[in-house]
C-alpha cells in the first residue's frame, strides 16, 4: 500500500459512506445491471403501483445515457383503475419503452381460466395463468417485479433472483443460497426468473425516496374525494365490478390508496394526505401494516405464500 | 422519522428457537416500535389460541406454513426496522448444524452477528459454531448476548463467567471486535431498554450498540477496484460515441482523471467521466453504482475489472479457497463447475482438498477428503483463466466467489480465496 493511500484511508473515513436510501438505490441498480447482463429477454412486471414505478425509475438511472432497455408487462386483469391505465400509457411514451400485456379477460376468453364466482369473487388468482402465459409467450426469462420482503411473511424468504421452473412455480424450501452480491441466473429453456430489486425496502423507504426523486405517481395515492362501500373493514371503491349488497351503501369520502391493485380489492384509507410530503408523514405514523386493505391478503394466513408457489407476482 | 444522513446496519441473528432467537428478534421489533396493530393482533390472536400467557413475541418471526407447522426457521428470513438513528436488516437464519448453509448465507452480507448464549447453559458447541461462521464470513462486528439472565437470577458472576468462556475460544479466531450483553428478550432487559434488575452492568444496550457502531470504515476503501456489469452504449443523437462501463465499486475510492489498469487486458488508459443519472461525479466509491468512460479506446466488456494503476489485485489460476459447500449432491471428485467471481465467470475445478474443518471443535481433518452437504473445508482451485482477486480478509467483495453445477445450473458451493 502507498503511503498516501494509507492517509487517505484514515482521513477519509467519515465522509465516504452512503445514506441508507443511496445504499438501497446502489443495490438496486446493481439489480437490475445483473438481470440484464444475465438473461436474453426481461422485463418489468409493470402494475402501476409506487413500487413498479420506483424499479422502472431505478432503471433509467441504471442504464443512463442509455434508455431502459427492458420491456414493461403489464397484467391486465380489465378491472383497472381509469387513472392507473392512462399513468401507465403516459410513462411508456415518456421512456420510449414498449409494452406488453397480458389480458385476463383474454384468458378467460379462451377458456384457460375461469371467472370466480360469489360475492368476493375477483380477477385477483385469475392472474397468475394470464402472467405465466404472457412469459411463455413473448419468450421472456426473467420478470422483474416490486416485491419487498417487508411486505408478507412468505415474501421474507425471497432471494433477489429467484427461480421458477418450467411450470413458473416457486419452491420456497428448495430456493438457491445467494450470497454476497453474486446472483446465478442460469436456468434451462422454459424456466424463468423473478428478480426483485426493491427486496431490501420497505414501505417507508419508498415513501422517502419517492419524495426524494420526486418522481410522479399516480393520482390515486393522494387524497381524493370518491364514491365508496364499506367492506371488509375498507373503504372500497364504487366500478361497475362492484355488485352491492342490500345493506351497503355508497357514499363519497375523501379517500386515499396505500396500495394499487384491482379495483374491486384494494380498499382506500380515509386520508387528508395530498402531497408527497404529508403521505410520507402519514406512513410514518400508520399502525397498519401495507396490505392490511388488501382483501386478497386476507382469504388465509398463507394466502401469499400460496399464491407465490403458484406463479403469483 | 428518519434523519437523512443516517446509515444501513445489516447484521445477523443465528440460534435455535431455544436461544430465544425468534423472542429476541419481536422484541427488538416490538420496543423499537416497529409491529403494525394488526401484526400484533394476529400474533395476539395465535398466541391466546396457543395457551400462552400474555403476547408470545417469537410469533412475529413466524414464516413459511412448514415453518409454523415446525416451529423452526428454515431458511434465511430478512426484516426491517428503522430507529431514528438507522434502518436495520436483520437476516434471521437458523442455529441448527443442517443449516449451516444458511447461516453462511445470512452472514455473507452482515456488518455485524448477534450471538446468542442461553445464560444458564454457557458456551455450547452451537455457539462456537455461529462464531466460527461469522469469523470465517468476516463479519466485522460480533455482539454476543447473553440472554434468559432473568433465569439465573441477573447475576454477574454468571455473565462473566461465560465472557470468561467465550474470550477463551473465541481467541483462536479472526474477530476483530465482539463485545458482550447481558439481556433478557423475554423481559426486554437491555435489548432496547436498560435493565433495573442488572445495576452492575453499566454496558450499553442492545439496541444502542446496534445504533452507535462504527460501520463505516468496515468497506475497503483502499483498494480501488471496479467490476464492469456490462457495457452502456447509447447510440442516441446526444451520445453518439459514449461508451460507459456501468457497475458498482467493489471498493476504494475512484477519482476522476485517475489512471487505471483494465484487467485482463493490462491496457491502461485515465477516468475521464464518472456518469450518473443525476450529473458527472469527481469521485465515487463503494458501494456506488455508477458507470465510467475512460478517456482511451479500449475493448472492455463484462467481467473485466478497471483497477487504479499502482493498486492492482493478484491474478493467478490457482486459488486456495475457504469452501462452504451447500448443496445436497456431493462434489464430484475433480468435476468442473462454472465459478462466478464478481462479475467474471468462467469454469473451474476444485483440485485438492488440503482439510476438512470441524465447525464445532474448529480441528482440521486432513484425512477425511469427501464433500458434502454443510461442509467447511480448505481446498486448492485451478481456474481455466488467470482470476483478479484480492483475500477474501481484505476484501469481501473481490475475494469471494460461487460455484455453479452445469449439470444443474445449482449454486452448489461458496468461497473464500485465502
Amino acid at each position: 500500500m502507498l503511503e498516501k493511500e494509507l492517509e487517505l484511508s484514515v482521513e477519509t473515513m467519515s465522509k465516504y459512506y452512503l445514506n441508507y436510501l443511496d445504499e438501497l438505490e446502489s443495490e438496486a441498480i446493481y439489480v437490475l445491471r445483473e438481470v440484464w447482463a444475465q438473461f436474453q429477454n426481461p422485463v418489468i412486471l409493470f402494475s402501476g403501483g409506487k413500487d413498479s414505478i420506483v424499479v422502472t425509475h431505478l432503471a433509467r438511472k441504471a442504464f443512463y445515457p442509455a434508455k431502459i432497455p427492458f420491456a414493461l408487462m403489464h397484467v391486465d386483469t380489465g378491472h383497472n383503475f381509469p387513472e392507473t391505465i392512462e399513468f401507465r400509457d403516459r410513462l411508456i411514451e415518456s421512456l420510449g419503452a414498449r409494452l406488453i400485456v397480458g389480458s385476463v379477460q383474454e384468458s378467460i376468453d379462451k377458456g384457460r381460466v375461469a371467472e370466480e364466482r360469489g360475492k368476493n369473487a375477483t380477477r385477483n388468482a385469475l392472474q397468475i395463468t394470464t402472467l405465466l402465459d404472457a412469459i411463455e409467450e413473448n419468450k421472456i426469462d426473467c420478470a422483474i417485479g416490486g416485491g419487498r420482503r417487508d411486505e408478507e411473511k412468505a415474501r421474507a424468504k425471497e432471494r433477489f433472483f429467484s427461480h421458477r421452473d418450467d411450470f413458473g412455480q416457486w419452491d420456497p424450501k428448495n430456493q438457491r443460497p445467494e450470497l454476497w452480491n453474486i446472483f446465478n441466473g442460469k436456468h434451462f429453456e422454459g424456466e424463468h426468473f423473478r428478480a426483485f430489486p426493491i427486496s431490501n425496502w420497505t414501505e417507508m423507504d419508498v415513501w422517502n425516496y419517492i419524495k426524494r426523486e420526486n418522481i410522479k405517481i399516480p393520482s390515486l395515492y393522494f387524497a381524493h374525494e370518491r364514491e365508496v362501500v364499506w367492506r371488509n373493514n375498507s373503504w372500497i371503491p364504487n366500478s361497475e365490478f362492484l355488485k352491492l349488497e342490500e345493506h351497503e351503501e355508497v357514499i363519497t369520502k375523501k379517500i386515499r390508496f396505500r396500495t394499487l391493485g384491482d379495483i374491486t380489492i384494494t380498499g382506500g384509507i380515509e386520508s387528508e394526505a395530498d402531497t408527497v410530503e404529508k403521505i410520507a408523514e402519514e406512513v410514518a405514523a400508520m399502525r397498519q401494516t401495507e396490505r392490511g386493505n388488501r382483501s386478497d391478503d386476507k382469504r388465509s394466513e398463507t394466502a401469499m405464500e400460496d399464491r407465490k408457489r403458484q406463479g403469483y407476482f | 422519522m428518519q434523519l437523512d444522513n443516517s446509515q444501513l446496519l445489516r447484521f445477523t441473528t443465528a440460534g435455535s428457537v431455544d436461544d430465544g432467537k425468534s423472542t429476541l428478534i419481536g422484541r427488538l421489533l416490538y420496543d423499537s416500535k416497529s409491529i403494525f396493530e394488526d401484526q400484533l393482533e394476529a400474533v395476539e390472536a395465535t398466541s391466546k389460541k396457543k395457551g400462552h400467557v400474555g403476547v408470545d413475541l417469537a410469533l412475529f418471526t413466524d414464516g413459511l406454513r412448514d415453518e409454523r407447522e415446525q416451529g423452526i426457521t428454515i431458511d434465511v428470513a430478512y426484516r426491517y426496522f428503522t430507529t431514528p438513528k438507522r434502518k436495520f436488516i436483520i437476516a434471521d437464519t437458523p442455529g441448527h448444524i443442517q443449516y449451516t448453509r444458511n447461516m453462511v448465507t445470512g452472514a455473507s452480507t452482515a456488518n455485524a452477528a448477534i450471538i446468542l448464549v442461553d445464560a444458564r447453559h454457557g458456551v455450547i458447541e452451537q455457539t462456537k459454531r455461529h462464531a466460527f461462521i461469522a469469523s470465517l464470513l468476516q463479519i466485522p462486528h460480533i455482539i454476543v448476548c447473553i440472554n434468559k439472565m432473568d433465569l439465573v437470577d441477573f447475576s454477574e458472576e454468571v455473565f462473566n463467567n461465560i465472557v470468561s468462556q467465550f474470550e477463551e475460544f473465541s481467541s483462536k479466531l479472526l474477530v476483530k471486535d465482539i463485545r458482550f450483553r447481558p439481556i433478557s428478550a423475554l423481559l426486554g432487559d437491555n435489548v432496547v431498554n436498560r435493565s433495573e434488575n442488572m445495576p452492575w452492568y453499566e454496558g450499553a444496550t442492545l439496541l444502542h450498540t446496534l445504533e452507535n457502531m462504527h460501520i463505516s470504515s468496515d468497506t475497503n476503501k483502499v483498494d480501488a477496484r471496479f467490476p464492469v456489469q456490462t457495457v452502456l452504449r447509447p447510440q442516441s443523437e446526444e451520445f453518439r460515441d459514449y461508451r460507459g462501463y456501468a457497475g458498482r465499486i467493489a471498493s476504494g475510492i475512484f477519482y476522476k482523471g485517475d489512471e487505471v489498469t483494465v484487467l485482463p487486458s493490462g491496457f491502461t488508459s485515465r477516468i475521464k467521466s464518472i456518469d450518473t443519472l443525476d450529473g458527472e461525479l469527481e469521485e465515487a466509491f463503494a458501494p456506488m453504482s455508477v458507470s465510467i468512460t475512460l478517456e482511451d479506446d479500449i475493448d472492455i466488456s463484462r467481467g473485466d475489472m478497471i483497477v487504479r494503476t499502482n493498486n492492482q489485485p493478484e491474478a493467478s489460476q490457482d486459488l486456495d479457497v475457504m469452501l462452504c459447500w451447500l448443496h445436497a449432491n456431493p462434489a464430484r471428485p475433480r468435476a468442473k463447475y462454472t465459478i462466478r467471481h464478481t462479475s467474471n465467470e468462467q469454469k473451474a475445478m476444485i483440485k485438492e482438498v488440503l482439510y476438512k474443518v470441524d465447525i464445532n471443535t474448529f480441528d482440521r481433518n486432513l484425512e477425511d477428503k469427501e464433500i458434502g452437504m454443510n461442509d467447511i473445508l480448505k481446498v486448492k482451485i485451478r481456474t481455466t483463466q488467470p482470476l483478479m482477486f484480492d483475500s477474501y480478509q481484505q476484501n469481501r467483495t473481490t475475494g469471494s466467489l460461487i460455484l455453479v453445477d452445469e449439470g444443474t445450473n445449482e449454486t452448489v458451493a461458496a468461497g473464500m480465496i485465502v
